[in-house]
C-alpha cells in the first residue's frame, strides 16, 4: 500500500492529532479534503487512546500486510481491512425491498440501497450517508455487533470504504470534504433510563425531547501560532481541550515569542443540547432524566427545543477535573452523547404519516394476541365493557366513544376538490351533574396517547387554539399550540362544554368539520393540522335535564356546533330497580375489594390502548358493495321519515357519520372491508343516540331538526298554534273581505294569553298565506 | 459496646476494612448493607444514629452515620462514579486499591495519582434525589423524635460539650440563642401546652435559620432551598442512592442511613468551575444556574451516602414504623391500642366537638375525614379520598386559624392554604420544571401522602383571578376530585397521583368541589376565639393527645371489607330509598354512604361492616343533608 494510504487506513489516527500532517487542509483522495470527526474523537482521548497505544495501533497497521488478516485494533476484535472489506460488501449489495422508509422516495427497492444513495450524493453534494444499522445487522451480524461496540474505531473505517467506493464511482465528483458514514436506529435503541456503565463508549440511539439548546461554540480544533520574532508559523493540535503552546521558536529559538494569531486558527462547531426522555418512556411518579449531548459541525442547530428526536450516538463519561490546573479528579464522571445521527420523530407527523416508532412498538407475539383477539365474535362487547369498568353500564354510550376512539377511515378527495373528509367521530355527551360524564371523559384522556382534557370553563379560544409568543431568549415569535392542535390525531376532551364562551365556541366550528385550524395573528398566518376527535359533556342549563325541553333548550348550545357531533348522548339517571340493584353491589364492591382483585376481572388498559393502536395504524377499512348498499338504504328511510311530515329529517351529515361510525365498527374488528353488520351498528346507536337527543318532548317522535335547524318543536308549534289562532280570529270577524294589520295584531294580543311579538304575527300571517287562505298587501289583509 | 463509635462515627473505615477483605469479587458491596442492617437492628440502634432533621449540619462529624426523614422533592440525572479505582504513586510506583461507593471525592494522597486507564476500575451508577424534610411537618412530631433519642445520642466528637447542652432539657441555654429556642419550642409542644409557646419560636426560629443562610459563605444570592410549603426549615439533602432506586418515587416519604459528606471541596468545585469554565468543552455542559442547583455547597446542602433507605408508610413516630410487618411488638402495640379505642375515640369526639363550637355531627364528620386515605385507584376514579366542605364557618373570628392550630397538634403533617384572590394569583401551587437549572421547581401542592391540606375559603372577596389564579383553582379543583396533581413540564404536563385529605371551610358552598359538604351549626360563639380554642388544647392530657394521634395514624392503615351479607342488605336498602325518592338518592349518594361507612366502621376500629353501623351512616347522611336542607330554605341558595 502507499504511505498515503496507510495513514488514512489507520482507524486510530484518523482524525487524532497525529494523523494531520502540518501544512492542512490536506488532500484526501482527488481533491477533497478529509474532514475531522469531532463526533467521534476528542472528548475520549483521556480513557483509552493515551500515547502508548497510539504507537502500538501504528506498529500493528505497519505491520498488518505482512501478518495478513490476524491482527487487530488494540483493545477491540477490529480487523480493519476485513472489516472495511465487509461493509464495502454490505454497501455494494444490501438489498431488501420489503423495508420502506419514508426517506426513500425516488429509490428502486430492488437496486442496492446504498449504491443508489452514493449517486445522490454525487447528485445532491450532501457528503453523509445515513446507514440503517438494521440492515447492517440483517446482513452481517458480526459487522454489527463491532459497530456497535467499537463505534470510534469502525465507523472510520466505514468511512473509507466508503470513500473509497464513491470515488472509485465518481472519480470527478468534489464534494465538500470526504463522505462520513453516519450510522443511525442502532438496534440497541434505549430509553434513557435503561443507560448504564456499559454502554459507555458505545453505539446507542435513544429517544428523548430536546428541551435546551446551547448557542453555538466554537471549539478550537487547531491553534495557529506566529513568531514574533522571525514570523515563523507553526500549527498545534488541541489535545483534551489544552493548546500546548510552543515556548520556543523552531526557527530561531527565541523563547517564549510564539502569539496565537485567531483567525488563522481552525474551529469547529459545536452545541450542547440537553435531551430529556420523552413523557411516555416514563415510569409513573418519577421526573425525567435528562441527558447532555453533544452535536458537531452540521449538526449544529439541527434541532430546536421541544423537537421530539431519535439520537444515535457514542455514550461518554469523562472524569470532572476538581480544579482545570490540578490533576486530581472527582469520583464522579461527567456523561454525554456525541451525536452522530438525529432523527427527529416528529416532523412526519408533518406529512400525516403514522409514527414510525409507533408502528415498531407491537411485537410479534403482542400483535398476534391482539389479533387473536380480534377473532372473538364479542370483541366489540368486550371492549366497550373494558373502557372504564368503573362507571357503571352506559353501555351504548361507551360503544359510541369506543367508535369513537378507533375512528372511521381517512379518505383524501383532493384531487375532486373536496379536500379531506372528516374521519374523527365527534360525541357530545349531556346530562344531569353527577353521572360520571367527567369521569368517563378523564378516562379517556387517560387511555389515549395524545389526548387533551379541558374544562369550558378554564379555557378561552387561544388556549384551544394556537397563540403567538415572543420567545424571551430569542426575541423570535414563535406559535404556541393550544389543546386543539395538540390533539392532532387524538382526542380533545372538553368538559362543562356549555361553560365556553362564544368566541371559544366559535372556533370549534372549523376544527369539528374541516379539521384545520386557520390562524391570523402578528404577523403569521398559518393553516394547521387539528385532525382532532372532540368528546364533550356539557351541562343542562337548569343543572337538571328537564324532560319536557328539547336537548337545544336544555344545553344552550347553537345548532350549527350540535350538528357536528355524530353522536349526542344523555346521561341520565335511570330510575329502575333491577337497574339500582345492580349498580349498588357494583358499588359496595369498589369499597371493600384490593385493587388486585379489580385488575383481574377486567381486560387490562394496556390491552386495550395496544388494540386501539394497531387498529388505528393497520386498518383502514373501507366501504363493501353491501354495505353501501345498506348506507344508501339507511339514508333513505331517514329521509322517508321525516317527509312524511313535511320536514327534513336527514342531511348528509348524518349519511357521512353513518359512514364513519360503520367503519369505526370495522375497526374493531380488524376487518379491511366494511360489511352490512357494521351499517346495521352503526345505524343502530346512531339511532339510539338521536332517539335520546333527538325526541320532540311534545311529540315523542325522533326530529333530526332539532338538531340541524336549532327551530325546536315549541317554537314550531307555538307557531302552528298562533296561525289557528289568527284564522278562528278572522273567521270569527264573519265575512269583512279585508281586515286592518294593525287591528288585527291588536285583536290578536288581547285574546292571546303569551305576548305576541309583530315577528311571531307576522310569521303566522305568512303560514296562512301559504295555505292560501289569506294574502298580505301593505296594511291590509285580504281573505281569499 | 466499643464499635458503636466506630460505625457510627466512620463507618467508611468500617467500609474500607469489609472492601479490603472481600475485594477480588464485587459482593462486598452487599456485605457492607448487611454489615449496617444488622447494627441497625440491636435495640434501640436507630436512636443512636443522630438525625440530619434535628442537629444542625455543623454539629455534624462529616463522614459519619446520619439518618435524615426526608420527602424525594426532585430526582436528578443518575451519576456515573468510579466504583473501584487505583492510585498509583509515581515515585515508587506503588498501587493502591480503593473503593468509590459511599464518597464524593476519590480518596488520594498528596503524593498520589489516580490512574485513570487502570484494568481494575469499575465504573458504576447511583442516583441522586434532592430531599426536603416532609413538607409541613407539624411541630410535634419534630419534638417528639428529638425527645426520644435526646440523650442517648451520641456527642459527635468535635464539640461534645455544646452537643450536649443542646440536648439538655433543662441546662443553662445562653449561648446558642437559635438552640434555645428550638429546646424551648420542643418542650413547650410536646406537653402539648400552650399555643403561643410553639408558634411564636417557631416563627422566631424561621427568620433565625433564613438569615443565617443569607449570611452563610460562598453563596451571594441566596440558594432558593425549593422547599414546597414557605417558611419550612430544615436542611434540604442531596441523597445519593445506590440500590433499587426505581422504586423510589417522588413525593415518597423516605428514612435513609447514610454517610453525611459536607466536603467543602464540594463547593469549592463550584467557583472554580464557573471562573474557568471557558476552555474545557467538559464545563461548559451546564449553564451557571444549573450547577448552582446540582452542586450546591456541602454546607447548605449536604450530602448523604445512602447505606440503607426505607419507605415510610406514614411519619407519625408514636407508631411503630412499619405496620405491615408480622412483628410481635408491632402486634402487641395495635392489640394493646385496639382494646382502649372506644373510649379514645369518645374524647377525640368530645374535643372535636368543642373545637367545632359545639356541633357533634361536623366533629363525627372531621374524624371520617382525617382517617380516610385513597387505598386503591379504579381506572383514574380514587377511592377512599373524603373530602369535607366545612361551610358556615364564623367568617370574623379567625375561626379557621385556630382550627388549624388544633388540627397541627393532631396530624403529623399539615398545610393552611389561605385563599384569597391575591394568593391564587401569587401564589405558585403547581410545581413546575425549570429547563435552564434543570430542576422541579416545587409549589404548594407537592406534599407527602396522607398530609391534611386545609384550605381557607372565608376570607376569599369577590375579584379577578388572572390566568395563573386559574390555574391554581383548577388544580386545587383536580387535587380533590381525582387526588392527582399535573405538573408543568411546559412542553407537557405530567400526572402526579397524591393522597391529601383536603379540609375546605368556607362560609356557603365552597367554589371547590368536595365529596361531602357538613354545615357548621355552633351551639357556643366564645367571646375569645383565642382563649377558647386555647384552653381546649390546654384541657386535654398529654397522653390523651398522643392517643389521639396514634389513633388517627393507625386507623387509616387498617384494612376493610364488606361480607356478602351485608352487601345484599346496602343493595336492598338502596333499591328501596330509590323507590321512595328516586330524585334525591344517586348512585352519588350510595358512593358517599358507602365512604362513611367505611370510614364509620374503621374509626371503630371494626374492618367489616356490619348492619349497625350502615344503618348509622345512613342516619348521619340523613342528617347531614336535613342541614343542607335547611340552610337552603334559609338562604334560598342553589346546593
Amino acid at each position: 500500500a502507499i504511505p498515503l494510504d496507510f495513514d488514512i487506513s489507520s482507524p486510530l489516527t484518523y482524525g487524532t492529532p497525529s494523523s494531520r500532517v502540518e501544512g492542512t487542509p490536506r488532500s484526501g483522495v482527488r481533491g477533497t479534503p478529509v474532514r475531522q470527526r469531532p463526533d467521534l474523537g476528542s472528548a475520549r482521548k483521556a480513557r483509552q487512546v493515551d500515547l502508548h497505544s497510539d504507537g502500538l495501533a501504528e506498529d500493528i497497521v505497519a505491520t498488518e500486510q505482512s501478518l495478513g488478516q490476524k491482527l487487530v485494533i488494540w483493545g477491540t476484535d477490529v480487523n480493519v481491512a476485513s472489516c472495511k472489506e465487509k461493509f464495502q460488501r454490505f454497501l455494494q449489495r444490501f438489498i431488501d425491498p420489503l423495508d420502506k422508509e419514508d426517506e426513500d422516495i425516488g429509490l428502486d427497492l430492488n437496486e442496492p440501497r446504498y449504491m443508489q444513495r452514493l449517486q445522490e450524493i454525487n447528485m445532491v453534494g450532501e457528503p453523509f450517508l445515513n446507514v440503517n444499522c438494521d440492515h447492517l445487522r440483517s446482513f452481517d451480524e458480526n459487522l454489527y455487533r463491532q459497530l456497535i461496540c467499537y463505534p470510534q474505531e469502525v465507523i472510520p473505517t466505514f468511512d473509507m470504504a466508503a470513500n473509497e467506493i464513491f470515488f472509485d464511482r465518481y472519480p470527478d465528483s468534489i464534494l465538500e470534504h470526504q463522505i462520513q458514514v453516519r450510522p443511525y436506529n442502532a438496534l440497541k435503541t434505549r430509553n434513557m433510563r435503561n443507560l448504564n456503565p456499559e454502554d459507555i463508549d458505545q453505539l446507542i440511539t435513544i429517544s428523548g425531547m430536546v428541551i435546551r439548546s446551547s448557542q453555538l461554540i466554537p471549539e478550537m480544533q487547531e491553534a495557529f501560532f506566529r513568531c514574533q520574532v522571525c514570523a515563523f508559523t507553526t500549527r498545534v493540535e488541541i489535545d483534551r481541550g489544552r493548546i500546548a503552546e510552543p515556548s520556543v521558536c523552531k526557527n530561531c529559538n527565541t523563547t517564549h515569542s510564539m502569539a496565537l494569531i485567531h483567525n488563522r486558527s481552525m474551529f469547529s462547531d459545536k452545541q450542547m443540547i440537553k435531551l430529556q426522555e420523552s413523557p411516555e418512556d416514563m415510569p409513573a411518579g418519577q421526573t425525567p432524566h435528562t441527558v447532555a449531548l453533544f452535536a458537531h459541525n452540521d449538526l449544529v442547530d439541527k434541532v430546536q427545543p421541544g423537537d421530539r428526536v431519535n439520537v444515535t450516538g457514542i455514550y461518554r463519561a469523562v472524569p470532572i477535573r476538581v480544579n482545570p490546573r490540578v490533576s486530581s479528579v472527582k469520583s464522579v464522571y461527567k456523561t454525554h452523547i456525541d451525536v452522530i445521527h438525529y432523527r427527529k420523530t416528529d416532523s412526519k407527523r408533518l406529512h400525516g404519516v403514522d409514527e414510525e416508532t409507533e408502528q415498531k412498538r407491537f411485537t410479534e407475539e403482542r400483535v398476534e394476541m391482539l389479533k387473536e383477539l380480534s377473532k372473538k365474535a364479542d370483541i366489540y362487547e368486550r371492549l366497550s365493557l373494558a373502557l372504564a369498568p368503573s362507571i357503571y353500564e352506559h353501555e351504548d354510550i361507551k360503544k359510541g366513544i369506543l367508535l369513537q376512539l378507533f375512528g372511521g377511515s381517512r379518505k383524501d378527495f383532493t384531487h375532486t376538490g373536496r379536500g379531506n373528509f372528516r374521519a374523527e367521530i365527534n360525541i357530545l355527551l349531556c346530562g344531569d351533574p353527577g353521572t360520571s360524564k367527567s369521569q368517563l371523559l378523564q378516562y379517556v384522556y387517560n387511555l389515549v396517547p395524545r389526548g387533551q382534557y379541558t374544562s369550558g370553563k378554564g379555557s378561552s379560544a387561544v388556549g384551544l387554539t394556537a397563540y403567538v409568543m415572543k420567545d424571551p431568549e430569542t426575541r423570535q415569535l414563535v406559535l404556541q399550540t393550544g389543546a386543539l392542535v395538540l390533539s392532532d390525531n387524538g382526542i380533545c376532551c372538553i368538559d362543562e362544554f356549555d361553560k365556553m364562551n362564544e368566541s371559544t365556541r366559535s372556533v370549534l366550528h372549523e376544527v369539528m368539520e374541516q379539521q384545520t385550524l386557520s390562524i391570523a395573528k402578528a404577523g403569521i398566518i398559518c393553516q394547521l393540522n387539528a385532525r382532532t376527535s372532540i368528546l364533550a359533556a356539557a351541562n343542562p342549563i337548569e343543572s337538571q335535564w328537564n324532560p319536557k325541553k328539547t336537548t337545544i333548550e336544555n344545553i344552550q348550545l347553537p345548532h350549527t356546533l350540535l350538528s357536528r357531533f355524530d353522536l349526542i348522548f344523555l346521561m341520565l339517571d335511570p330510575r329502575d330497580e333491577a337497574y339500582d340493584r345492580r349498580l349498588a353491589r357494583h358499588l359496595v364492591s369498589l369499597y371493600y375489594q384490593s385493587e388486585e382483585k379489580m385488575e383481574e376481572e377486567y381486560m387490562d388498559m394496556a390491552v386495550l390502548r395496544d388494540y386501539i393502536a394497531y387498529a388505528r395504524s393497520y386498518v383502514n377499512p373501507r366501504l363493501g358493495e353491501e354495505a353501501s348498499q345498506a348506507l344508501i338504504e339507511a339514508y333513505v328511510d331517514m329521509r322517508k321519515m321525516g317527509s312524511g311530515r313535511g320536514m327534513v329529517s336527514a342531511y348528509p351529515r348524518q349519511l357521512e357519520s353513518l359512514i364513519r361510525l360503520a367503519e369505526a365498527h370495522a375497526k374493531v374488528r380488524f376487518s379491511q372491508r366494511v360489511d352490512t353488520i357494521d351499517v346495521e351498528e352503526a345505524k343502530r346507536l346512531h339511532r339510539e343516540a338521536l332517539k335520546q337527543s333527538a325526541t320532540d318532548p311534545r311529540t315523542g317522535i325522533v326530529d333530526i331538526s332539532i338538531l340541524t335547524t336549532g327551530m325546536s318543536a315549541t317554537a314550531r308549534k307555538r307557531k302552528e298554534e298562533l296561525a289557528q289562532a289568527l284564522r278562528k280570529l278572522i273567521q270569527s270577524k264573519g265575512k269583512a273581505p279585508s281586515l286592518k294589520y294593525q287591528q288585527l295584531l291588536d285583536d290578536l294580543r288581547a285574546q292571546s294569553d303569551t305576548a305576541v311579538t309583530k315577528e311571531m304575527f307576522e310569521e303566522a300571517l305568512r303560514a296562512l298565506a301559504d295555505e292560501d287562505f289569506l294574502t298580505v298587501t301593505g296594511k291590509t289583509v285580504r281573505l281569499l | 459496646m466499643p464499635c458503636v463509635g466506630d460505625w457510627l462515627n466512620s463507618p467508611l473505615s468500617i467500609v474500607q476494612g469489609i472492601f479490603a477483605q472481600n475485594v477480588p469479587n464485587s459482593d462486598w458491596e452487599k456485605k457492607v448493607t448487611e454489615y449496617f442492617k444488622e447494627k441497625l437492628k440491636e435495640n434501640n440502634a436507630t436512636n443512636w444514629v443522630p438525625s440530619l432533621n434535628d442537629v444542625p449540619v455543623h454539629y455534624l462529624k462529616p463522614n459519619s452515620l446520619v439518618k435524615f426523614r426526608c420527602m424525594v422533592q426532585d430526582m436528578f440525572d443518575p451519576e456515573f462514579y468510579m466504583g473501584v479505582y487505583e492510585t498509583v504513586d509515581p515515585n515508587t510506583n506503588a498501587r493502591v486499591l480503593h473503593f468509590g461507593k459511599y464518597r464524593d471525592m476519590p480518596e488520594c494522597g498528596p503524593q498520589q495519582e489516580i490512574d485513570l486507564n487502570s484494568s481494575l476500575t469499575v465504573t458504576s451508577e447511583r442516583q441522586t434525589f434532592y430531599c426536603v424534610p416532609v413538607p409541613g411537618e407539624s411541630a410535634w412530631c419534630h419534638a417528639y423524635v428529638s425527645a426520644s433519642q435526646a440523650r442517648v445520642s451520641p456527642s459527635t466528637s468535635y464539640t461534645p460539650s455544646r452537643h450536649k447542652r443542646s440536648y439538655e432539657e433543662d441546662e443553662d441555654m445562653d449561648l446558642h440563642p437559635s438552640k434555645q429556642k428550638e429546646q424551648h419550642m420542643g418542650k413547650s409542644c410536646c406537653s402539648g401546652g400552650d399555643i403561643h409557646g410553639c408558634v411564636e419560636p417557631k416563627r422566631l426560629e424561621t427568620e433565625a435559620s433564613a438569615g443565617h443562610h443569607v449570611i452563610s459563605p460562598n453563596c451571594s444570592p441566596p440558594l432558593d432551598l425549593n422547599f414546597p410549603l414557605p417558611g419550612e426549615k430544615g436542611p434540604a439533602c442531596l441523597v445519593k442512592v445506590y440500590e433499587s432506586w426505581e422504586s423510589f418515587k417522588v413525593n415518597d416519604v423516605l428514612e435513609v442511613f447514610g454517610v453525611l459528606s459536607v466536603d467543602p471541596v464540594l463547593s469549592i468545585v463550584n467557583s472554580e468551575e464557573r471562573d474557568s469554565s471557558a476552555l474545557d468543552p467538559m464545563e461548559c455542559m451546564d449553564t451557571a444556574e444549573e450547577q448552582r442547583v446540582h452542586s450546591p455547597p456541602a454546607s447548605l446542602v449536604p450530602r448523604i451516602h445512602v447505606i440503607l433507605a426505607q419507605k415510610l408508610q406514614h411519619i407519625n413516630p408514636l407508631l411503630p414504623a412499619c405496620l405491615k410487618e408480622e412483628e410481635s411488638k408491632t402486634c402487641e402495640f395495635v392489640s394493646n391500642f385496639m382494646s382502649e379505642l372506644s373510649p379514645v375515640r369518645a374524647e377525640l369526639l368530645g374535643f372535636l366537638t368543642h373545637a367545632l363550637l359545639g356541633d357533634s355531627l361536623a366533629a363525627e364528620y372531621l374524624i371520617l375525614h382525617l382517617i380516610s386515605t385513597v387505598y386503591a385507584r379504579r381506572d383514574v376514579l380514587p377511592l377512599g379520598k373524603f373530602a369535607v366542605n366545612l361551610s358556615g364557618c364564623p367568617r370574623s373570628s379567625a375561626f379557621t386559624e385556630h382550627l388549624y392550630r388544633l388540627l397541627q397538634q393532631l396530624v403529623p403533617a399539615s398545610f393552611h392554604l389561605r385563599m384569597s384572590i391575591e394568593s391564587m394569583n401569587h401564589s405558585r401551587l403547581i410545581p413546575r420544571k425549570d429547563y435552564t437549572a434543570n430542576r422541579l421547581v416545587s409549589g404548594l401542592l407537592q406534599l407527602a401522602s396522607n398530609t391534611s391540606l386545609l384550605i381557607d375559603e372565608t376570607q376569599l372577596e369577590q375579584g379577578q383571578l388572572d390566568t395563573a389564579g386559574v390555574h391554581n383553582v383548577t388544580a386545587l379543583g383536580n387535587l380533590i376530585t381525582w387526588q392527582k396533581v399535573d405538573y408543568d413540564f411546559s412542553y407537557h404536563r405530567m400526572e402526579f397521583p397524591c393522597n391529601i385529605n383536603v379540609l375546605i371551610t368556607s362560609e356557603g358552598r365552597s367554589l371547590l368541589p368536595s365529596d361531602c359538604q357538613v354545615h357548621l351549626q355552633p351551639h357556643i360563639i366564645p367571646p375569645n376565639m383565642e382563649e377558647y380554642m386555647s384552653s381546649l388544647l390546654t384541657a386535654v392530657l398529654p397522653s390523651m393527645l398522643n392517643k389521639f394521634r396514634i389513633y388517627l395514624s393507625l386507623l387509616r392503615l387498617l384494612d376493610y371489607s364488606i361480607s356478602d351479607e351485608v352487601t345484599k342488605a346496602v343493595e336492598e336498602d338502596f333499591v328501596e330509598m330509590r323507590k321512595n325518592d328516586p330524585e334525591s338518592v344517586t348512585a352519588d349518594d350510595l358512593h358517599k354512604m358507602l365512604l362513611v361507612a367505611r370510614f364509620l366502621s374503621l374509626s371503630a376500629g371494626q374492618t367489616t361492616l356490619s348492619r349497625e353501623r350502615w344503618l348509622r351512616a345512613k342516619q348521619l347522611e340523613a342528617l347531614r343533608k336535613a342541614r343542607l336542607q335547611q340552610q337552603k330554605c334559609v338562604n334560598g341558595n342553589e346546593l
